[in-house]
């Protein structure tokens, strides 16, 4: 229900595909069940939950790679897309480039490789052999692969593991630019139970099956939520804000651009409500869930 | 020197490493040459029906080495045994059958051998003809499931998630691999094919920025050796598959010299 409320200005989104009580068994034994959630375009749906619950073979059945033993998947008849998959790593007999991997799947318009390049901040690696790059380096040019194909949904599993703070950051504003500029449906993994992005509109906490389920704010209050993930979690969820500045740390503490960490963030804020934080600059959208404070940071 | 037979050895030779240099890259970057060596040494089973039944040569070898892929596929999916030790089953049983299938068969006298090690100097103009023919098909094969099998060499899902067909592509492949197999066994024999799939790959990995252009090399460096082999072979009256791995091994060798093998700072795993 919540999860296809509509876009960012209000108008119904157009459903990218649908998972209804999708399970996959394996030797007996689910995987997952009892999955439902839909993508629509435009929109940010993160996967949270702890190791083996599932996260990836539901991102799996939604984009067709596993097929469901039980409950349907619906995809948008044609539907292009575009995945980033988890624990990616390229043979070192391979000789593969940047530019090669873009076409990877397919043939591409020069510009549209340039342009995705340009987008995730590697036009200059083009030259480069993949398994020399970092690995945010990787992770960049993988979603520029990704992104380059103009796909409806784009689904990123786990993109930001081996990605140091800052660059984790920088992913995610890639993220956000790239749903705001391309408006494709994103499906994303997230390895942090702890932080997610602002922007996401749903988050889905699975633990073999759909634990609880909404926005950031809401997942982060959930009884299911604390009770899954114990009382660690009891600091709540970060809630990554897409803010230049600092990123609040899952143990309450702030992270600044520069490296430093601090206690606080505002003196007048507590620590264990990270989400009350404004952004530091205006969207050209609203979102309706990001909780918006009244100051501002300097 | 270039006497006819001569001429007809190099033909055949370097129409087989024209082949093998695509294929092994494919080899090398999939991991898979111990499984190209099980193949090949299924063949000599091949051969083994072949005169059992009085079958043709090459179409038996194909064959073999084709159902004995599909039953590796097939094995490696019930997991009771690791993939390594299946290959080291199949390998050698079905090397081991041939062998004793051929024994068996008192009224044939074959030349093993020839089987063995190759036998490029009594090439005839047919095999010239299979050679090419079955090459320039599994060149065409090759080119056509290129962008599918590459790109599930570099990931399965992702290949198949963007809409491609990477089982299909796989399995393609292993009956261009059995296809390869059967044309070059008379060329450089059972048991050495793998290597002039996977050393002229290898040697190719150094010069080589894309896929492409390592197939390419690998294609170029494994004609190379076959020339060289032969030649070799000719002046120092020696067998004419081992000459040619063994030039291979040099021009491998010699690739090594200048740069280490991966131009990188990360380990090298050759």
């Amino acid at each position: 229900m919540r999860e296809n409320s509509g876009g960012a200005n209000g108008a119904p989104r157009e459903t990218l595909v649908t998972l209804k009580g999708a399970g996959v068994n394996r030797g007996g034994r689910w995987l997952v069940r009892g999955v439902d959630f839909t993508v629509g375009r435009g929109e940010i749906v993160t996967l949270i939950g702890p190791n083996g619950s599932g996260k990836s073979t539901s991102a799996k059945m939604a984009i067709g790679v596993l097929k469901p033993d039980e409950g349907q998947v619906e995809r948008l008849a044609g539907l292009k897309v575009g995945y980033v998959p988890q624990k990616l790593t390229i043979d070192w007999t391979l000789p593969l480039t940047v530019r090669r991997l873009m076409t990877l799947t397919g043939p591409l318009p020069e510009r549209e490789i340039i342009e995705a390049l340009e987008a995730t901040g590697i036009r200059h690696m083009e030259k480069a052999e993949v398994q020399t790059l970092s690995g945010g380096e990787f992770q960049r040019a993988l979603m520029a692969r990704a992104i380059a194909r103009k796909p409806d949904l784009l689904v990123l599993d786990e993109p930001v593991q081996g990605v140091d703070f800052s660059g984790e950051i920088a992913l995610y504003d890639l993220i956000r630019q790239i749903r705001d500029g391309s408006g494709c449906g994103i499906l994303l993994i997230s390895h942090d139970l702890h932080v997610v992005m602002a922007e996401t509109d749903t988050v889905i906490c699975l633990n073999g099956h759909v634990c609880c389920r909404g926005t950031p704010h809401a997942v982060s209050a959930s009884a299911e939520y604390l009770r899954l993930f114990g009382p660690s979690a009891a600091r709540a969820l970060a809630v990554y804000s897409h803010d230049h500045d600092h990123v609040h740390l899952p143990d309450g503490r702030v992270q600044h651009s520069d490296g430093s960490i601090t206690a606080h963030c505002h003196p007048e804020d507590g620590h264990h409500h990270p989400h009350d934080h404004d952004h530091d600059h205006d969207h050209d959208h609203d979102h309706g869930h990001t909780s918006a404070g009244e100051g501002r940071h300097a | 020197m270039l006497d006819d037979f001569f001429v007809r050895a190099l033909i055949a030779g370097i129409g087989v490493a024209l082949i093998a240099g695509p294929l092994g890259s494919f080899i090398v970057w999939r991991r898979m040459a111990y499984f190209g060596d099980t193949m090949a040494h299924s063949a000599l089973l091949g051969v083994a029906i072949s005169l059992l039944m009085d079958l043709d040569l090459t179409l038996s070898v194909f064959a073999v080495a084709a159902i004995v892929s599909l039953f590796l596929i097939l094995l490696q999916r019930w997991r009771a045994l690791s993939a390594d030790a299946l290959l080291g089953i199949l390998s050698h049983s079905t090397l081991a059958l041939g062998l004793v299938l051929v024994a068996f068969m008192y009224w044939v006298r074959v030349d093993l051998t020839a089987y063995l090690f190759g036998d490029i100097l009594a090439v005839t103009r047919g095999d010239i003809a299979l050679i090419w023919g079955g090459g320039v098909l599994a060149m065409a094969v090759l080119a056509w499931v290129w962008r599918p099998l590459l790109a599930s060499t570099v990931n399965h899902e992702l290949a198949e998630a963007e809409g491609l067909n990477p089982d299909r592509a796989r399995l393609v492949l292993m009956l261009l691999m059995a296809l390869v197999i059967a044309i070059a066994m008379k060329v450089i024999g059972i048991l050495l094919i793998t290597s002039l799939l996977i050393i002229p790959a290898a040697t190719a990995r150094r010069y080589a920025t894309t896929p492409e252009a390592m197939a390419v090399y690998a294609a170029l460096i494994g004609a190379v050796a076959v020339t060289g082999g032969l030649f070799g072979s000719m002046r120092y009256d020696t067998p004419s598959g081992p000459s040619i791995v063994v030039a291979a091994l040099i021009l491998f060798l010699a690739s090594l010299l200048p740069l280490p093998f991966a131009r990188g700072r990360k380990g090298e795993r050759s």
